[in-house]
């Protein structure tokens, strides 16, 4: 396997750094307190490749805390919130594209 | 049913004492994500999208009604009150948290149910025909040699650490309901010329990046040299099958690099001092295995009773008794399959509330049992035909009476991009879609059998491949994209379909379609050829020209 | 490293010696099987014990004609998730009868103990210390197999039919 920091970063704008959490793999960003949150519009946002790769190796270093760290594109609104940069990462930030089986 | 003993409760407690304490290790950070990754798969836990996913295996598709209510309490307690039966004969739970897994796993063992080896690189649950034990016309029950192997890979202390995973699949009826060509290693019981019960012994099929239908390896091996000849053809794949490239490692490359004539050589060879060791299974064996599988006391019942007939005024019934019964071995009965693909629906999911009330159903009408098909629907293997009536009102009241077993909208679908880490595109809006189109029963059955599979990726779980159409998510510049394929199938004459032209958006493919199915109903020779026939009969050259005309 | 003999954290009495690195005149050394095929039989007649350190894609027929004079053969996990050494093991176990020391070295983790014990292993090279302090509960920890191997245990299967000899027999 190869560890996320010795993968290319590439990034083309502004990006989170996201993971999902261990106990119970529900989807994080790391926050610029070297935190995390389930809360898109609380993540760190990065958008140099050096600060993007920084982000990384911290949040990658909690292993116990966080699965699979990796750099994901976001979009900033003219309002300043912050949405998810393709469709892989609005679902999983939003949820499923389809409505559950059962009511939530 | 086959009844566990205590040996075999034992081993299923010991498994889940070892995972609990894995995750105990996990979460105190003993044990690193890398070190507990290999860990997890081996015990069916994966990391999607959104959460953990849990897969239990259905070993050959046999459940009880007791261990289905207990995948419905799993649902309920640790997950979201529903699940995903799988193309290989396994249940997916999609929100489970880790620090719930090891209380579900001792829930489920209480029942018999485990999920050992529904992951990783290693033997995986053994499937076999949804039928098996009832169809008319079969060998003998393909379920006492699926256990029999279901126990030998369980914690294999030489083979739970294989280049790449390992799935067996078994059939002894003519028509082969398991797909057993498309497996690492296929098994079809026959019988030789001289009357004895053995196994055609396929090897090296299987979709994914490179997609092979399997070969035969050996055309008769007897019932006493399957462990032995299977664990020849394990230990050659362990030590040559390839490690340096994931997607070189299937069984099915080393095949096809060394060549079947090589590859069989070597199986031979290490196979010829095996196979009068302690794998040799004598009669006795097999016959403790057999005893253990109990079948239902059949009554004498006409075969077209009363209440058969009267209910035959009823359209709707009629419909989906043509539809979704099929022929028993015993006169009287019969199987009926439950669609999980109602329309507008995710193609195999059920409900906790599904889940029980199916479980009560095979109680009142199926002596307690339930199969599941790798076409991602439930059966009840032992229906009284006069029963059928009641038992309709009772399934159409909880949504599984959709009368489209076969036809168009019976969609095969992985979970795709709405759920899966691996996945470049979504599979379930475009089966809903599609179910959408044709949701009208009249002409889904003027349309008659056809097949449709999606994979949201290259690993084909949907076994887009050996669909009739085939549809295969893709990714491009960040936008999802289908390509289409006509032509296979994963039947006993297995084929992989051809691709029609290119890929199209994930707004058009319901279109595209639907103009294939019209170009088939113009071009089909009479009423009763099928898609596949006429596909195989035209090629793909004149359903190319309709889909992309005006394209 | 910890190593594990008969069950227990015990001292190493063999060293490595690695390619190219001077042989000592005497004590145990285990040996790459490059450099042990060189010259076998000078190294077979030191003073010290000699066992061979043996990689994973090397077919074992050629150790097999030395396997009576060597002390011990170590088998090479260079990941936990590569098992080509629980086939070699076995082949050497139950094919080739080899009843000397068989050494687990590279990637030796604690879930993996009872599959080595079962293919024939008797002796580990642990990566961790926590690992090696839990081999005697954790090789315990199944009391149920499923399949026969050269570790002698009774498989289920054969249990089933004990049992339902003996209660025949009191019938």
């Amino acid at each position: 396997m190869t560890s996320p920091l010795q993968q290319k970063i590439k990034i083309t704008g502004p990006s989170v750094v996201t993971a999902n959490r261990t106990w119970d793999g529900v989807v994080i960003y790391r926050t610029a307190a070297k935190n995390w949150t389930t809360d898109l519009s609380e993540a760190a946002i990065v958008r140099e490749v050096d600060e993007a790769r920084a982000l990384l190796a911290e949040a990658a270093a909690d292993d116990l805390g966080a699965i699979g760290a990796y750099i994901a594109p976001v979009e900033i609104g003219d309002d300043g919130a912050i949405e998810p940069g393709n469709l892989r990462e609005q679902i999983r930030s939003e949820g499923l594209t389809i409505g559950l089986p059962v009511p939530a | 049913m086959y009844a566990y003993d205590e040996l075999d409760r034992t081993l299923i407690n010991e498994r889940v004492s070892e995972f609990r304490d894995q995750v105990r290790r996990r979460l105190s950070g003993e044990l690193s994500e890398d070190e507990f990754k290999m860990l997890r798969l081996q015990n069916g836990v994966y990391l999607q999208l959104h959460a953990y996913m849990f897969r239990v295996a259905i070993p050959y598709g046999t459940l009880s009604s007791k261990q289905l209510r207990q995948l419905a309490h799993v649902a309920r307690r640790y997950d979201r009150g529903y699940g995903h039966f799988t193309t290989r004969q396994n249940i997916q739970f999609n929100w489970i948290k880790l620090t719930d897994l090891p209380d579900a796993l001792a829930d489920l063992a209480e029942v018999g149910i485990h999920a050992m080896q529904t992951s990783g690189n290693n033997t995986r649950n053994v499937t076999s025909d949804q039928w098996a034990g009832v169809a008319p016309g079969e060998i003998e029950d393909p379920r006492i040699w699926s256990e029999l192997l279901r126990q030998y890979t369980t914690l294999h202390p030489e083979f739970s650490f294989l280049p790449r995973k390992f799935k067996f699949a078994i059939t002894a009826s003519e028509h082969d309901r398991a797909a057993i060509k498309v497996h690492d290693i296929g098994l079809r019981l026959h019988k030789n010329a001289q009357g004895e019960t053995g196994f055609e012994v396929l090897v090296g099929g299987g979709l994914g990046r490179t997609p092979f239908i399997g070969k035969t390896i050996k055309p008769f091996v007897a019932g006493r040299d399957l462990l032995s000849y299977v664990e020849a053809i394990l230990r050659v794949y362990n030590q040559y099958g390839r490690r340096d490239n994931i997607y070189k490692a299937r069984i099915k490359i080393l095949v096809h690099e060394l060549g079947i004539e090589k590859f069989a050589k070597e199986v031979e060879q290490e196979w010829l001092q095996i196979r009068d060791g302690a794998l040799a299974l004598d009669d006795a064996v097999i016959e403790e295995v057999r005893s253990r599988f109990t079948y239902p006391v059949y009554e004498n019942l006409p075969n077209l009773p009363e209440e058969l007939k009267k209910a035959a005024h009823d359209p709707k019934f009629e419909a989906w008794r043509k539809n979704s019964v099929f022929p028993h071995k015993v006169p009287g009965y019969a199987i009926v399959t439950l669609s999980l693909k109602p329309v507008g629906g995710p193609p195999g999911d059920a409900t906790a509330e599904q889940m029980d009330a199916i479980a009560d159903l095979a109680e009142k009408y199926s002596f307690g049992e339930i199969r599941v098909g790798h076409e991602q629907n439930l059966a009840l293997p032992h229906v009284a035909k006069r029963d059928l009536p009641m038992l309709w009102r009772a399934l159409d009241r909880i949504g599984v009476a959709t009368p489209n077993i076969n036809l168009v909208s019976d969609i095969i679908a992985c979970p795709g991009l709405d759920y899966c880490s691996l996945a470049n595109a979504r599979s379930i809006p475009i089966a809903q879609e599609i179910t959408r189109r044709f949701a009208n029963h009249e002409t889904a059955n003027l349309i008659g059998r056809l097949h449709i599979n999606i994979s949201g990726c290259i690993n084909a779980c949907g076994h887009h491949h050996v669909g009739h159409i085939g549809i295969l998510g893709v990714e491009k510049n960040g936008e999802e994209f289908y390509q289409i394929t006509i032509g296979g199938r994963a039947d006993e004459h297995a084929v992989v379909g051809t691709l029609i032209g290119p890929a199209v958006r994930y707004g058009e493919v319901a279109d595209v379609i639907e103009d294939i199915v019209e170009a088939y109903l113009a071009l089909r020779a009479n009423p009763d050829e099928l898609f596949i026939d006429t596909v195989k009969r035209l090629g793909v050259e004149p359903f190319r020209e309709r889909v992309y005309a005006t394209r | 490293m910890p190593l594990v003999k008969n069950g227990q954290i015990s001292d190493d009495p063999f060293v490595h010696v690695a390619d190219g690195a001077e042989l000592p005149a005497d004590g145990a050394i285990l040996i790459p099987a490059a450099r042990f095929l060189e010259d076998p039989e000078t190294l077979l007649r030191r003073a010290g014990k000699t066992g061979v350190v043996w990689p994973n894609n090397r077919d074992i027929d050629d150790l097999v004609p030395y396997l009576d004079r060597l002390a011990a053969v170590a088998l090479v996990f260079p990941s936990f998730r590569d098992g080509r050494a629980y086939s070699q093991a076995r082949l050497l176990r139950e094919r080739h009868r080899y009843r000397g020391e068989l050494r687990a070295t590279g990637q030796v983790l604690r879930d993996q103990f009872v599959f080595m014990l079962r293919a024939g292993f008797d002796t580990f090279e642990v990566k961790k210390e926590s690992d090696a302090e839990a081999f005697a509960a954790t090789a315990k920890r199944y009391s149920v197999f499923y399949q026969p191997t050269g570790d002698g245990r009774i498989t289920a299967l054969n249990r089933r039919m004990q049992l339902r000899h003996s209660e025949s027999a009191g019938q």
